[in-house]
């Protein structure tokens, strides 16, 4: 990573009044990387992202690509494309006429553009014959093909995703989601990814960056933010997780308030009074004595949902419900209404700050 | 099922008393106007043999001018108000805001007073010693000739008095262009007029020909511009329309005129419509 990178953001804000849509972001980007930028929406990630297009423009701060300051470029001179969250394909135009549109502004010759809009087709597995066919008429799976031929047909130094598998089925945006990752990979170009879903940012991506109210709070790559979130915003943006309130009781010891129990945990950072624990649901495990896993609750066994390949138990202690996971052939025989020991040990919880 | 009730559905039989206002008020008169172009010059009467000279008298006298003048001052309107109501309309559908509301409501208000009432309001304007000629010659001591009586005030009067029945269905037209898909074609490196040209007029063109046809039509149709503003400086075909009918007494020459606008209009306006297919525009077929 010695490389000049090739997207610099330096202190970028972007201010909407008194609001900071997006505040004081510091973000290095490599060449051929697969970053996404994940958040809850109002979190400023659209904004961050219509900034990087050009379609808004910066408050204050820099954006650098490949070391040049680009801040006041609009969207139409930036070597950059953008695939839309409706795609915005031309409705009036045909596959291939979508296809060439930016070829069409540079004034190529036809032949040629029909020439490298064949390709691209190919390449993402569109029928040669679609060519000719009117986009509107094109399943959805076909049209963010089209999308993303039509945005490779710029020859953009990055493209960017504005959460374009949002409105997909799961079948079909677990399909797609795979097809991206093998387009970036034969490409080899630098794809900047914003959703709302870590879920579908694990999958694709190299890195991750996590934002929330305008502030990039933790990047990198899908495996850490997994098992090292650093807050409990980032540790609950996975999905399902149980995060336990406590007080540094120790130097891998905390203290629950709400349980009244004391937990053995990760080796406590200096200077860190409070915080949380977090335990994800396949780490927590019934158990049939304490002296079987390092913590243990007694619970309720409340409910249980089938998830497919996994069973979620939901476990009341007093007013809290804890959630756990098992793969379904590791089944557990319990009735609703059973008391039941769950335990964890200390290395399969997280300790994160707010 | 009795046969009774095979020949009139439900459906049928609901759009039974619309059906009947419309055979009356809109089939008939329409009927009656084509009827009385065939019966002889200058008689009342519908029961007598039907001829074809009045469209043989139209065909060898002067008419065609007022013709042309009609479709002339129609087009000429058409043109004007397109240049002048797409700026308007994509303000009013992208630009204004909060204030659209308010400058849709300007440019309502002239609709509630009545045509004659603001055309004459143009003659007390234009009028020597009016309100601008006047104004200017206390000021500044200016004394210039009035613009009234020329045809390039009955054409100001037509653009005025038919610039809503423009900018309405334009808006609406620019208002369906999605801004996501401007914003696409500007992202793939399109200049503001590529983008015009390839993504907004042809995604707004819905709207903007319904404005055109309307326009048109009505434009076609004016006949006040020309007589109060122009001073029937020229004579459009609805004027003469209005002599054969009335001072002329001559009822089937009148008829036969109308007869022969309606043809000419439903022509263009099917020619247009076949040229722009509203639906394969839209990309619904």
């Amino acid at each position: 990573m010695t490389a000049q990178p090739i997207l610099q953001l330096r202190n970028l804000t972007k201010a909407f009044g008194g609001l900071r849509a997006v505040d004081n972001i510091d973000l290095d980007i490599q060449e051929g990387e697969f970053f996404t930028i994940v958040g809850p929406s109002g979190s400023g990630k659209t904004t961050m992202l219509r900034m990087l297009t050009g379609m808004e423009f910066p408050t204050s701060g820099e954006i650098l690509l490949r070391g040049k300051r680009i801040n006041d470029l609009p969207a139409n001179k930036r070597p950059t494309c953008m695939v839309f969250q409706s795609l915005a394909l031309f409705p009036h135009r045909s596959v291939g006429q979508n296809i060439e549109f930016s070829m069409k502004m540079k004034g190529i010759a036809p032949d040629l553009r029909q020439k490298r809009a064949r390709e691209l087709m190919a390449q993402l597995r569109l029928p040669d014959t679609y060519y000719t066919k009117n986009v509107t008429k094109c399943s959805g799976g076909e049209r963010q093909r089209v999308a993303l031929a039509r945005a490779l047909a710029y020859e953009p130094d990055i493209l960017f995703f504005d959460e374009p598998l949002s409105a997909i089925d799961y079948k079909l945006r677990k399909t797609l989601e795979k097809e991206l990752k093998d387009i970036h990979r034969e490409t080899g170009k630098t794809f900047i990814y914003i959703t709302h879903s870590l879920e579908e940012a694990m999958v694709m991506s190299d890195r991750i960056g996590v934002m929330r109210a305008g502030k990039l709070v933790q990047v990198g790559s899908p495996q850490e933010i997994y098992s090292a979130p650093r807050t409990k915003f980032v540790s609950e943006f996975i999905g399902d997780v149980n995060v336990l309130a406590v007080k540094a009781d120790g130097k891998d010891q905390v203290r629950s308030a709400e349980l009244e129990g004391r937990f053995k945990s990760p080796p406590i950072p200096q200077g860190m009074s409070d915080g949380y624990l977090v335990v994800r649901p396949e780490s927590l495990r019934f158990i049939d004595k304490r002296s079987d896993a390092e913590n243990s609750i007694e619970g309720i066994l409340y409910n249980e949902y089938v998830l497919g390949s996994r069973v979620q138990y939901q476990v009341r202690v007093g007013e809290r419900v804890f959630i756990v996971e098992k793969l379904r052939q590791q089944g557990f025989e319990g009735k609703r209404g059973d008391k039941v020991l769950i335990g964890w040990d200390a290395v399969d919880s997280i300790l994160v700050s707010d | 099922m009795s046969t009774l009730a095979k020949l009139f559905p439900p459906g049928a039989r609901q759009a039974l008393p619309v059906l009947l206002f419309l055979l009356c008020g809109f089939v008939a008169p329409l009927l009656a106007v084509i009827a009385y172009s065939f019966v002889p010059p200058r008689t009342f009467s519908l029961w007598q043999p039907w001829t074809l000279e009045n469209y043989v008298e139209i065909f060898n006298s002067s008419s065609y001018i007022t013709f042309l003048w009609s479709l002339g001052l129609a087009a000429a309107t058409v043109i004007i108000l397109a240049l002048i109501c797409y700026p308007i309309a994509f303000g009013l559908a992208r630009v204004f805001g909060r204030w659209a509301t308010l400058i849709t409501l300007l440019f309502t208000l002239p609709l509630f007073v009545s045509e004659n009432v603001r055309i004459y309001g143009w003659i007390l304007f234009f009028i020597k010693n009016g309100v601008l000629l006047g104004s200017l010659k206390s000021m500044f001591g200016w004394e210039l000739e009035s613009a009234l009586f020329t045809v390039g005030l009955t054409l100001l009067g037509m653009v005025y008095v038919y610039l809503p029945f423009m900018l309405f269905p334009m808006t609406l037209g620019v208002s369906m262009v999605p801004q996501q898909t401007r914003e696409a074609a500007f992202d793939l490196g399109a200049t503001r007029w590529q983008v015009f040209k390839e993504v907004d007029l042809p995604l707004a063109m819905p709207g903007i020909i319904i404005g055109f046809l309307l326009t048109f039509v009505l434009a076609v149709g004016a006949i006040v511009e020309s007589k109060v503003l122009g001073g029937q400086r020229i004579i459009p075909i609805t004027h003469d329309i209005e002599i054969a009918f009335t001072y002329a007494q001559n009822w089937p020459l009148g008829a036969a005129l109308s007869v022969l606008l309606m043809l000419v209009v439903g022509a263009l306006v099917l020619l247009v419509l076949r040229r722009f297919d509203l639906d394969s525009i839209l990309g619904r077929r």
